[in-house]
């Protein structure tokens, strides 16, 4: 038991130390020059723009089907008129923010895997260190922060187009009065329900970035080894999304 | 030579890879101005032993000095400055590989904040040392294994560092190419001091640019001192490498 527990156990602890580690020096060569403005407009447009469709057309979905669920069960109570309310605090507490950010974790945080893995077997990283280029700084300080900016962004973006497709579901498929629910739709959102979105989803950023490098700055193996780090950096960005979501509502309520 | 002081040095390096012992306590002194050629069969940890020389690799025992400087006692923000001192290329290139070669040999250019002009002509000084003008716009993954590692050493010698590793720089290439090359080293040499560590498996490349040759087996130095030494080195299985011969104490 403790032969097949333990070194899993370990490995669990040296994955943590290498996150904060990795996180720490993000932060230590953030401010330092030279400032690479170009690699993050670079990385603002790949985490960013490209992500732009798969976002709206999540977002756009999952308020119209919040908005299809919850009328029939608010039906139940009389309550229909609070559909708006419903899908509006569902979506921007917690749905946008959730779901932009697994969706980054699929895109994003498996090609950072893939890329600083493919990096680190063909020696490109030991190149940069011997140019006297900290990986750390050239490759992870723009992605980080491109991450961290753009899931907020896209959330923003998400929001509304989520609240757009609980109010279509709702007056054209439901028939409800389009001013009324409009009006419910704001009537009980007040700014701490959109800014503790916006929190979460700069968090999970961050977290999906340094973990989607991790993962990729650690590979060995060959292409094998870039295949694994890239499928491991989605499931542990998703799983890192999850569980800090969890503690983060709980902060932020 | 031997007057002159000591650039790199190691001392008692010992190195494994999962039980796999590569260096087993390694003794060398790198002289400042010197060109040091390694060599030693395939296998035998000659890249490993260059890259403990630039804190790539930290050894498992034992101690590597640059300058008087021990890397161990360097963090990681130290090291990147005081590796600015080096020059590198590596066995397969490593280029980047989503710039063009002109980007690559402009890479630490920019990073050490070069202004623009300079950094185009010293590119296109670079690219024409190794014969490879013309490929400037071309993507690594559009050339060929020989033009890669001449875009690699092209991009090591464009600050000009002090210190310069190569790790075979001239194999797989043409014998005109391979003496264009041998020539740049014995130039960098000559003209700006550098030390200049290359490995090397071709004894004709090794004669050209060696001031000393050092030999690696089973994980030491078995034998270094200047060409004529090595050629004249009662040692049988330095003979046997130098001659390159399949039978001897090296193929027991
Ligand atoms: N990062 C690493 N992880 C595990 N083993 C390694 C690593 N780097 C090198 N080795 C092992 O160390 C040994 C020496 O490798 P090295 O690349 O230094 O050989 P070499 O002398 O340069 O050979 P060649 O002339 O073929 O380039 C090999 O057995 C190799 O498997
Ligand atoms: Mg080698």
């Amino acid at each position: 038991m403790s032969g097949w527990l333990r070194p899993r156990i370990e490995a669990f602890f040296v994955e943590v130390g290498r996150f904060f580690v990795l996180l720490w020096r993000v932060f230590a060569w953030t401010p330092r020059p030279p400032y690479d403005f170009r690699q993050l407009g670079t990385q603002m447009v790949r985490i960013g723009v490209d992500s732009v469709p798969v976002v709206l057309l999540t977002a756009l979905f999952t308020g119209g089907v919040m908005a299809l669920q919850t009328f029939a069960t608010l039906k139940r109570f009389n309550a229909e008129g609070y559909v708006g309310s419903l899908v509006a605090i569902s979506m921007v507490r917690e749905l946008a923010p959730v779901l932009s950010a697994l969706i980054l974790a699929g895109r994003c945080g498996s090609a950072m895997g893939a890329e600083l893995g493919t990096m680190r077997v063909t020696e490109q990283i030991d190149a940069l260190e011997v140019l006297a280029t900290d990986p750390v700084h050239y490759l992870m300080v723009p992605r980080a922060w491109a991450a961290t900016l753009m899931l907020p962004a896209l959330v923003i973006l998400a929001n509304g187009i989520g609240i757009a497709g609980g109010y279509v579901v709702s007056v054209g498929l439901f028939g409800a009065n389009p001013v009324t629910y409009m009006a419910n739709t704001f009537q009980f959102m007040d700014w701490n329900d959109v800014s503790s979105g916006l929190v979460k989803s700069a968090v999970f950023g961050l977290l999906i970035a340094i973990v989607g490098c991790q993962k990729g700055f650690y590979t060995t193996g060959g292409a094998e080894g870039v295949g694994r780090s890239t499928t491991r950096a989605v499931v542990l960005a998703s799983i890192t999304i999850l569980v800090s979501d969890f503690f983060l509502t709980k902060l932020l309520y | 030579m031997t007057a002159k002081p000591v650039q790199i040095r190691l001392r008692g390096v010992a190195k494994s890879f999962g039980g796999k012992r590569v260096l087993a306590g390694l003794d060398l002194d790198v002289h400042e101005g010197e060109s040091l050629v390694v060599i030693g069969g395939s296998g035998t940890g000659k890249s490993v032993l260059l890259k403990h020389m630039i804190g790539l690799l930290a050894p498992d025992a034992g101690t590597v000095e640059v300058d008087g400087v021990r890397l161990a006692d360097l963090d990681y923000r130290e090291i990147t400055i005081f590796r600015r001192r080096f020059g590198m290329a590596f066995q397969e290139g490593a280029l980047f590989d989503s710039m063009t070669v002109w980007e690559n040999v402009a890479f630490p250019l920019r990073r050490a904040g070069w202004p623009r002009e300079r950094i185009a002509a010293r590119v296109a000084e670079c690219l024409e040392l190794v014969h490879l003008e013309g490929a400037e716009k071309k993507l690594p993954a559009q050339l060929s294994g020989g033009m890669r590692r001449r875009a690699g050493f092209a991009r090591a010698i464009a600050l000009t560092p002090k210190i310069l590793l190569f790790d075979e720089p001239t194999t797989g290439l043409d014998p005109v190419i391979k003496a264009v090359i041998d020539g740049v080293i014995v130039d960098l040499r000559r003209s700006l001091g550098s030390t200049t560590v290359t490995i090397s498996h071709d004894m004709k490349s090794t004669f050209r640019i060696a001031d000393r040759i050092g030999m690696l087996h089973e994980g030491r130095i078995i034998a270094i001192g200047t060409p004529e030494e090595i050629r004249a080195c009662p040692d049988g299985r330095v003979q046997q490498f130098i001659e390159g011969r399949a039978d001897g104490p090296l193929s027991d």
